[in-house]
């Protein structure tokens, strides 16, 4: 309760009055002056019925699987005091002063080592420090789309990337997936429409490794077509890749930036899932004249990425722990990844499925197309448990009926319970739809489920339009 | 104007309307600063007792939406405690809060408001309802509106063009309640009297520029919504707008605060509804409420000053 005040701690005898103590009480024309006054842009940044859900989610007794939070709790308390300590005695004047835009060249140097590790050799001039991976997105919109402009993205997408899609009033078509990540041959037929109806997207983003929210990764044969497609058509792919050391088995793919040899791609990195998301570091590692593009576009955003951060982040990976903590940090997440698909397959019902993740933080499951998972997040925050509604990963009002699992946030138990309760409530609505309809009598509560073949998965996230009803407009 | 006191808001709470709640709680507590109290705000959870107790408050300002808040829950708490508090007294809000009985009310009470039919989960569940959903098309007439008994800033609310659409639109708004209403659907414009102090304010209407549904997004948006304060209106259609509100006021027993009542001017027919009244509505910058008093030439400051002047 932290927005809450310590009882009559403010007396506006005891302290100066408010600035807006003049303008009080002129509600409307408030209203009035500043709608007047916001840029186009916000049209399309809302506040939604979901936001303000997700917001009670937050509340101590909620078990969230509504996160996309690392577990930082098991980062040793010791290894960041230590460096920290060790960038105050060393480096504290340089560590507290404004840097360069592109970052710091020890930091660029640290970033090509973590890339090189993951099987692709770039340059430290190739590579721009941002704040965050987010901050790389938000570069590349503004360094590319004007109003009206084509965005082509996987359906469902990050979430955390259609607010900034929206602010630069992109057109986001959204290509489906299945268990292999993003159809290309898909892509490709609405790249023809796009062409025929005369607009040009400008890039193509992608989460082609354990992809959020859907959980899946893009296959060998579709990253080669659809680097060839971004040659052929010399569009932009920006590939985002938060995850990809976070694999709990099979063999790791290479990524786009290596497939593409550095015409097309641009690669956005982060130190979120595999040091910290509190450090707001990550990295763009771009062809030249969009770096060159996407540094004065961060110029005017942040000047430069945070000093202290950079020589933190730095000391850190000198010590040369971070390997083993990115491996105990995979064998966190497998044990509860293994959780969440077995309380899956214990809890939900027949008509639900969902996705295999071999890493990342994320399941992405999918529920009869009647059940509305924006109503259900209501339900399921009566009973202290949440996620994220489908929706939010959507700019065009399909994944209502779907719904984004993370499992690195919880402890096993908390998971299985969580999953239990979700589980519940879904068997509960698919029974009472089942009475309301007449279709099949209600099956009866706790009566033995057939096991689901879990085989083919390949129509997992093909999620049909949904109907227009021509009142409701979804809110995302 | 009264003297300085320590007033105490609550606000926040574990209802959906938490973070509308926040919202009003925090130009509430603002305004009471401007009117020289000491306020201490309090986002209501288990240790609210506590709170009270340390705080101990002249009065306390109730700005909590939604259920716990505006059903009487938190009332009854606060006369147990014997501490007197802002707005309408329990019964008033069980009334308002549940849109079913509120319509019940209505109706036996002459006032007009749409049709109705109601379905819950024990009838549905244990007595083979679903075989009387048929009855919808029969007695209302397609589209429908589906609503939960008790929910607000239209959560949950869904529209059924069809027989076939109500299924899942009684399953959705059963997500948010365990009753339910199937209401026969009103084309026409959305007005809000706002009663204070047993007198009506002017009327708000409200128009969302984009859905043709004023849902949650277009209330709680600045810039999404345009707001006609006072609402452009016949003569006597304003006089009987006024004259509804008071009277559902007085039925459902919202004698205290600034209650709302929600009415539809149905077009072609200009007739009036009256959908439903709410005990406590909201104090945001879009909020119906504050609009309502600034038409009248109520500030804000003076609207809060007048709801607490009347706390007992």
């Amino acid at each position: 309760m932290s927005d809450s005040d310590p009882p009559a701690r403010r007396s506006a005898r005891a302290e100066p009055r408010r600035v807006d103590a003049a303008r009080a009480g002129s509600a409307a024309r408030d209203l009035e002056r500043y709608a007047g006054l916001f840029a186009q842009r916000t049209r399309v940044m809302t506040s939604s019925a979901m936001r303000d859900l997700m917001a009670i989610t937050e509340r101590p007794e909620v078990i969230s699987l509504a996160g996309g939070l690392p577990d930082t709790s098991t980062f040793p308390a010791e290894t960041l005091a230590a460096v920290m300590a060790r960038v105050a005695a060393e480096s504290s004047a340089r560590a507290l002063q404004y840097g360069p835009t592109e970052g710091m060249g020890a930091t660029r140097e640290t970033i090509t080592g973590v890339m090189a590790a993951e099987g692709a050799r770039v340059d430290p001039d190739e590579v721009l420090v941002t704040t965050g991976g987010q901050q790389v997105i938000d570069l590349l919109c503004k360094t590319l789309v004007d109003p009206g402009d084509v965005i082509v993205a996987e359906g469902p997408t990050y979430p955390g990337a259609v607010p900034t899609f929206s602010s630069y009033q992109a057109d986001v078509v959204q290509i489906a997936m299945d268990a292999d990540g993003m159809r290309v041959d898909e892509l490709e037929g609405a790249l023809e429409r796009l062409d025929r109806e005369g607009r040009r997207p400008k890039f193509i983003y992608t989460i082609p490794t354990f992809q959020n929210p859907a959980g899946v990764t893009l296959s060998l044969a579709r990253r080669r077509r659809l680097v060839e497609v971004a040659h052929e058509r010399e569009l932009i792919v920006l590939e985002d890749n938060p995850y990809g050391m976070l694999r709990f088995e099979g063999e790791a793919l290479p990524t786009l930036l290596e497939l593409d040899g550095g015409h097309f791609v641009v690669y956005a990195g982060t130190f979120s899932k595999i040091l910290s998301p509190g450090m707001r570091l990550g990295w763009a590692v771009a062809p030249r004249p969009v770096l060159a593009k996407l540094n004065l576009a961060a110029q005017g955003a942040t000047l430069c990425p945070s000093s202290l951060a950079q020589h933190v982040v730095n000391a850190y990976f000198a010590t040369g722990h971070w390997e083993r903590y990115i491996a105990e940090l995979r064998e966190l997440y497998r044990r509860r990844r293994d959780a969440m698909l077995d309380a899956l397959a214990d809890h939900l019902p027949p008509e639900a499925s969902w996705t295999r993740p071999s890493g990342g933080l994320f399941v992405w499951a999918t529920l009869p197309e009647y059940l509305d998972t924006t109503d259900l997040l209501a339900l399921a925050i009566s009973h202290n448990v949440a996620f994220v509604p489908g929706r939010a990963a959507f700019l065009d009002g399909r994944g209502a009926s779907s719904l984004r699992l993370n499992f690195s946030g919880s402890h096993e138990d908390e998971i299985a319970e969580g999953v239990r309760r979700i589980g519940d409530l879904v068997r509960e609505q698919v029974e009472l739809f089942a009475t309301l309809t007449g279709h099949r009598p209600a099956a009866r509560p706790g009566e033995p489920e057939q096991p689901q073949a879990r085989s083919d998965l390949a129509d997992v996230l093909a999620l049909p339009q949904r109907p227009h009803d021509g009142r409701r407009r979804d809110a995302r | 104007m009264s003297p300085p006191r320590t007033i105490a808001v609550l606000k926040g709470g574990r209802s959906l309307e938490r973070q509308v709640s926040l919202a009003s709680g925090g130009r509430v507590e603002h305004a009471l600063e401007r009117l020289g109290h000491a306020v201490a705000g309090i986002d209501v959870g288990p240790d609210l007792v506590t709170r009270l107790r340390d705080a101990r408050p002249d009065a306390v300002f109730i700005a909590l939406h939604g259920r716990d808040g505006e059903d009487g829950t938190v009332q009854e708490l606060l006369e147990a405690l014997g501490l007197p508090y802002t707005g309408p007294r329990p019964a008033g809000c069980a009334f308002a809060r549940d849109k079913v009985l509120a319509k019940h009310l209505m109706l036996g009470a002459g006032i007009p408001t749409p049709d109705f039919l109601v379905f819950s989960d024990t009838t549905l569940k244990e007595m083979g309802a679903a075989d009387a959903l048929p009855g919808i098309g029969e007695r209302l007439d397609f589209p429908v509106v589906v609503k939960p008994a008790r929910s607000g800033s239209a959560l949950g609310v869904r529209f059924a063009a069809s027989p076939e659409e109500v299924p899942a639109a009684l399953l959705a708004a059963l997500s948010y309640d365990d009753k339910v209403l199937v209401e026969r659907y009103v084309h026409g414009r959305e007005l809000a009297v706002s009663v204070l102090g047993g007198e009506a304010l002017p009327v708000v209407e409200a128009v969302p520029h984009d859905e043709d549904f004023y849902d949650f997004e277009a209330r709680y948006t600045i810039g999404r919504t345009s707001f006609h304060c006072p609402a452009e209106l016949g003569d006597e259609q304003t006089a009987r707008a006024l004259e509804l509100a008071v009277r559902v006021a007085q039925l459902l027993g919202l004698t205290d605060g600034s209650p709302r009542v929600d009415l539809l001017l149905e077009e072609g027919s200009g007739a009036l509804h009256v959908l439903e009244a709410n005990a406590i509505p909201g104090m945001t910058e879009t909020s119906l409420t504050p609009q309502a008093a600034e038409a009248a030439g109520i500030g804000f400051d003076e609207l809060i000053a007048r709801v607490l002047e009347r706390a007992r």
